[in-house]
């Protein structure tokens, strides 16, 4: 009875968390699955997303869950220019130099806010930050509930944009054959790029629903980034479901992990799933042969 | 292709005596990085340059030389000079090892990538929480100053084992260029399929690769730890160790002898004029290790060598037809 106390809210949390992860995931899932690009700065995007949020709250005054309609927009424009103006620029298209760009622009990122705001670990306080819920003698955060609900919503709502519009139909079919679609009249570069700003205001989504219950920190970049490729690579990489059951198992690993192994090895398990599905079956649990 | 080669091979001899004409500790300060630079870059130039295997993780292999060399030679007393050989066999062990698994399952591209900086990632975090790496607090290699120790009085003493080191790995690097196992290699890194056609032995040809890279990375590491008495998990399984040494073949030419040289020359000549513009505030170093990737991607993909082909190609004036 004790073990299952101490077991049930660290599944909760870690469905929670991984309701989160799903959401990153289905980003870099997104842009993987039309332009092929393994976005390496999706990570440090996210840490960025975070910052914009905290500030928001801080400067501003602007609680993270209504923020959702300034940083969801604003990342969107951020990734559709990096797209346009950086990553098929200077990668001229040649598939293993875009990775190499992406690791740039992850780079910068990365180094730009430690050298602006420092290494310090930022969180916030808003009011209901320490307020929980009961389901069944486990209390859970709020925010925690928060994210996990919002996640789900953001995931519906990306599933009906693919599947229901027209700029949903003009990606899916760039997704499937290049050519094809651009002798249909598709603007291809217009819809990459689209694509990437839709799959990086995933990211601004997640921040938003990720802060009240998280930290901005220079590094969160580079644990996202493994974090989401794990999750995209469990789930078979373009895989949209895939991306939300591998979320799940990630959260779930991740917070098992640390339960029993220690927070500093608890980490490790995420990176094993990682190799271990890389190695044997890198299709992943959803993916189609390549 | 053979000119580059040998030009390779008479610059490192004519930088030998470089200790006896410069004095200054700053000059051979910077000639040290960069020949340890150079080295780290010729080590992935020979798996990702001539193999086109393009890993993110070199400091698996870095590190893993580095601690080997500092934990061998202060737990178990043996000499540091056999630890150099050892740290270079441990680190193309853990090459051998990442190579064998992911070649093995035919890990292509950015898979392969995001592999190998896993393996850095995990070996990062296994530093981390075992004992003998003194974990998070470091690792420290005692003063004893003294020749037989791989610890020089004079910064001399490094140079010149850096410039041997270097002037191996440049070695290594022009027997590819000139040899049976160098044009297969090439051949793989061309097309797999083809090359197997051919009854190249794909999967070793790559191990074998990958495991002289990781050899070469192992060297550096002893280097490093012998030359800064200092290691914890972030230094030797860092990212940046994986960023430098892709960048400096990036920046000198990919796939070339003398690349990795060129590129560890520009690189640091770079490093010290931002350090001294920024003062060397946190990040800002790396950073700019970051944008240059992306100019270097975008207006110079072959890298500084191919300028002097540009330039030629570039004067219109009494050329034949040639495209």
């Amino acid at each position: 009875m004790l073990e299952f106390q101490i077991l049930l809210p660290a599944i909760l949390n870690g469905l929670a968390t991984g309701a989160v992860y799903a959401l990153v995931a289905l980003g870099l899932t997104l842009i993987y699955g039309v332009l092929h690009i393994v976005n390496f700065a999706h990570g440090s995007l996210l840490m960025l997303a975070l910052y914009g949020v905290y500030f928001l709250y801080t400067l501003l005054g602007i609680d993270p869950y209504l923020a959702l309609p300034i940083v969801v927009p604003a990342m969107f424009a951020l990734g559709y220019a990096l797209q346009r103006a950086v990553i098929a620029t200077a990668s001229h298209g040649r598939e293993e130099n875009i990775l190499l760009v992406t690791l740039g622009l992850s780079i910068i990122i990365d180094n730009f806010a430690l050298y602006l705001w420092s290494a310090d670990t930022r969180t916030i306080n808003p009011s209901y930050a320490f307020s929980t819920v009961d389901f069944g003698g486990a209390f859970i955060a709020v925010p925690k509930v928060v994210s996990f609900v919002g996640a789900l919503v953001v995931t519906g709502l990306l599933w009906l944009l693919i599947q229901r519009t027209d700029l949903g139909k003009a990606i899916r079919a760039l997704a499937r054959e290049r050519q094809g679609a651009q002798l249909v009249g598709i603007d291809v570069d217009h819809i990459y790029a689209m694509s990437f700003g839709i799959g990086i205001a995933c990211v601004g989504a997640a921040a938003c629903l990720l802060l009240p219950s998280y930290y901005a920190h220079p590094g969160v970049g580079e644990n996202f980034v493994v974090i989401a490729f794990t999750v995209v690579v469990l789930g078979g990489m373009g895989s949209f479901a895939g991306a939300l059951v591998g979320g799940f198992v990630i959260g779930l690993t991740e917070s098992l992990g640390g339960l029993f192994l220690g927070e500093n090895l608890g980490k490790i398990g995420v990176f094993v799933i990682f190799i271990a599905i890389l190695l044997f079956r890198p299709t992943g649990l959803f993916g189609q042969r390549a | 292709m053979k000119t580059p080669g040998l030009l390779a091979v008479a610059v490192l001899l004519a930088l030998a005596p470089l200790p006896l004409l410069v004095h200054s500790d700053f000059w051979l300060h910077f000639a040290i990085m960069t020949l340890y630079f150079s080295l780290l870059g010729q080590a992935w130039n020979l798996l990702g340059g001539y193999g086109g295997q393009r890993s993110f993780g070199h400091a698996a292999f870095f590190g893993t030389g580095a601690y080997a060399a500092a934990v061998l030679q202060v737990d178990l007393g043996i000499n540091p000079w056999a630890c150099l050989v050892l740290a270079g066999a441990f680190g193309a062990a853990a090459g051998a090892l990442v190579g064998a698994l992911s070649f093995r399952y035919d890990l292509r591209g950015s898979y392969f990538a995001l592999v190998t900086l896993a393996f850095a990632e995990v070996f990062r975090i296994v530093a981390d929480s075992v004992p003998f790496t003194g974990a998070g607090v470091g690792f420290q290699i005692p003063l004893r100053q003294a020749a037989v120790n791989f610890q020089f009085h004079e910064k001399a003493g490094f140079y010149a084992v850096i410039l041997a080191l270097t002037a191996l790995a440049t070695a290594l690097a022009w027997w590819i260029e000139n040899s049976r196992f160098g044009a297969e290699l090439v051949a793989v890194r061309e097309n797999e399929d083809a090359a197997r056609a051919l009854g190249i032995d794909v999967n070793r040809t790559k191990l074998w690769a990958i495991t002289l890279s990781g050899g070469l990375s192992g060297f550096a590491g002893s280097f490093y730890a012998q030359y800064f008495l200092y290691l914890d998990p972030r230094i030797a399984y860092g990212v940046e160790v994986s960023v430098t040494a892709l960048l400096v073949p990036l920046i000198g030419g990919v796939g070339t002898v003398l690349g990795p040289l060129v590129g560890a020359v520009a690189l640091r000549a770079l490093n010290e004029v931002s350090g001294t513009i920024t003062g060397g505030a946190p990040g800002l170093n790396l950073m700019l290790y970051g944008a240059l990737l992306i100019v270097i991607l975008a207006f110079l993909p072959d890298g500084l060598v191919s300028l002097g082909a540009r330039l030629r190609r570039a004067r219109p004036a009494g050329r034949l037809g040639h495209a």
